[in-house]
């Protein structure tokens, strides 16, 4: 069973967010960026698959500006066999939405043949929580979203998704779409031999246009703005003095 | 222009607040159509005609719609998508698995977790948890939206909107329901509950998160955790709120030896009232916090536990 994994390179989840002054959106210029952390948790769910001997290839492809590159030689470091690179945008900017992106994945599928795409269930830089689902709906595939367990049972996926309240189990045909919660696993460090290795790891490069697939917006972001400022409060002497002021906001 | 909401119906029943909620959200859009699906769904229907503000009600039922399986219910709306300038629904985590379908199967982007509408075609949406709001253009025919429920009141009750029947085309077969495994805590669920509790690396230990429990269970509030304290193994990963946890919004949250890494303050910055507790008076946690104390926790904890 051939595993196709997407990634995205997002800003490093523990870099401030700074909304540039003009509105036009988050200033990604020299900031550390990273894999998305869910998409790692895909990447290590692939990977433990073909450990177990239920996956044979572990493809991983990223969408997105070139310097993506780095995020799929992180993939390929971790295990991943190979990496295809899809080059849609040049600045470092521009994301390209979830409906572009299942639409080039859809292509990529189309050509992989895989038996299962695992993915992250949101990027933590568009929140959109949207890629997985529809790259299913194109696919014509069964989806298990926002999973904490996943097992291969012959032709079908068991999986068990993290839903408001508790766990669902669902069983969903394959080929399916797979996409990860955050108690899925824990992604391995890559070892530095590992990362020599991914160095030599084929990385194919291609652009939308080699799928023939129209990428452009269908949202127009008019404005991207700071959320209202938090004040710091009072700094309370006793305990004493917390309960009373609690009180008074009515907040107990 | 018209509306088909989504109502979150869980084994048959309404979820009302939720409902409710999203349609106080989509009042502005145009007369709104609630849609109740499942195995049996004529009960949350009965009850969703009474939200004030609903046009009409449809109630599909069908096995294949029983649990909320994403491939059936999509296909549900999409046949029933042609009447509707927008098809939106509450963002519980049974529609954020359901709209984005909708949504590629009729070519058209979701705007997800919507926290403001500003017109027919344009709405505000927070992004990169909540560091940032962004207000997007639609040039789609149809809008595709879910609602973030903590940022809208519920519509009132107390109308009686026209209640049909629709009928439901053959399920492709794709998914198959196994189980549910309800959360087995009595405590509240943590993004939906009114007070929080979390603690942090400074907690120390497994153990001594039982200091974080008892103060939850004495204000009957859930439990949270930072991602320190998920790391360092006091505290099951679903408990972690932040960026790349859970991202909460309680009426009051209580930060218990949480430093406020910027992916922590991510999760919870929204809360109504934070109060944070800690030993070292630098710690971020308290340039967001209403009420700081400035306390060991160990001393802090079981004091305020047993005085509120």
């Amino acid at each position: 069973m051939k595993v196709l994994v997407p990634v995205k390179r997002v800003i490093d989840y523990n870099v401030k967010v700074r909304v540039k002054a003009d509105g036009s959106g988050v200033d990604l210029a020299n900031v550390k960026m990273s894999m998305n952390p869910f998409d790692e948790i895909a990447v290590e769910e692939a990977i433990r698959l073909k450990e177990k001997g239920a996956a044979s290839e572990v493809v991983a492809v990223s969408i997105g500006v070139k310097q993506a590159q780095e995020t799929l030689r992180t993939a390929l470091a971790m295990g991943a066999d190979r990496a295809i690179l899809i080059t849609a945008a040049d600045d470092v900017h521009t994301d390209i939405e979830p409906l572009a992106v299942a639409k080039l994945l859809k292509a990529v599928v189309d050509e992989e043949q895989p038996q299962m795409v695992v993915m992250g269930k949101q990027a933590i830089d568009n929140d959109m929580n949207a890629t997985g689902q529809m790259l299913g709906a194109l696919l014509g595939w069964g989806q298990a979203t926002f999973a904490s367990e996943v097992n291969i049972d012959g032709d079908k996926a068991v999986v068990t998704r993290e839903v408001d309240g508790g766990l669902q189990t669902i069983s969903v045909a394959l080929p399916a779409i797979v996409t990860t919660d955050l108690r899925l696993n824990e992604p391995r460090y890559a070892s530095l031999p590992n990362i020599m290795k991914a160095k030599k790891k084929p990385l194919d490069e291609k652009t939308p246009e080699d799928y023939g697939v129209d990428i452009s917006p269908r949202l127009e972001v008019v404005k991207t703005e700071e959320p209202a400022e938090r004040q710091a409060g009072e700094i309370v002497g006793s305990v004493d003095e917390l309960v009373a002021k609690l009180k008074d906001a009515g907040a107990v | 222009m018209a509306v088909l909401l989504l109502a979150e119906v869980t084994d048959g029943a309404l979820a009302l607040d939720a409902t409710a909620k999203a349609v106080s959200a989509a009042q502005a859009l145009g007369d709104v159509t609630v849609l109740c699906a499942g195995a049996a769904a004529a009960d949350a229907g009965a009850e969703a005609a009474t939200i004030a503000g609903v046009a009409k009600v449809l109630v599909a039922e069908d096995a294949s719609l029983s649990h909320r399986l994403a491939e059936p219910t999509a296909d549900l709306i999409v046949s029933l998508a042609g009447d509707y300038s927008h098809i939106v629904a509450p963002a519980t985590t049974d529609a954020k698995n359901v709209m984005p379908r909708v949504a590629a199967l009729l070519d058209v982007m979701v705007i997800s977790d919507a926290t403001a509408v500003v017109d027919g075609d344009t709405f505000e949406r927070p992004v990169y948890a909540g560091n940032a709001i962004q207000t997007v253009k639609s040039s789609d025919a149809k809008k595709v939206v879910t609602f973030r429920t903590s940022t809208f009141e519920a519509a009132g009750t107390g109308g009686s909107a026209a209640v049909e029947t629709v009928s439901v085309g053959a399920s492709a077969g794709l998914s198959d329901w196994v189980e549910d495994a309800k959360a087995e805590s009595d405590r509240p669920e943590l993004t939906s509950a009114g007070i929080v509790v979390s603690g942090g690396r400074g907690v120390g230990s497994e153990d001594d998160f039982a200091l974080i429990s008892a103060l939850a269970d004495k204000l009957g509030a859930a439990v949270g955790a930072s991602r320190a304290a998920v790391d360092s193994g006091f505290a099951p990963n679903d408990w972690q709120v932040g960026q790349t946890g859970k991202v909460v919004a309680p009426e009051l949250y209580i930060a218990v030896g949480i430093s406020g890494a910027i992916q922590h303050l991510a999760g919870m910055k929204d809360s109504k009232i934070i109060v944070a507790i800690n030993k070292d008076e630098e710690a971020p946690i308290f340039q967001v916090a209403d009420f700081g104390l400035v306390a060991d926790l160990f001393d802090a904890v079981p004091e305020l536990t047993e005085k509120l």
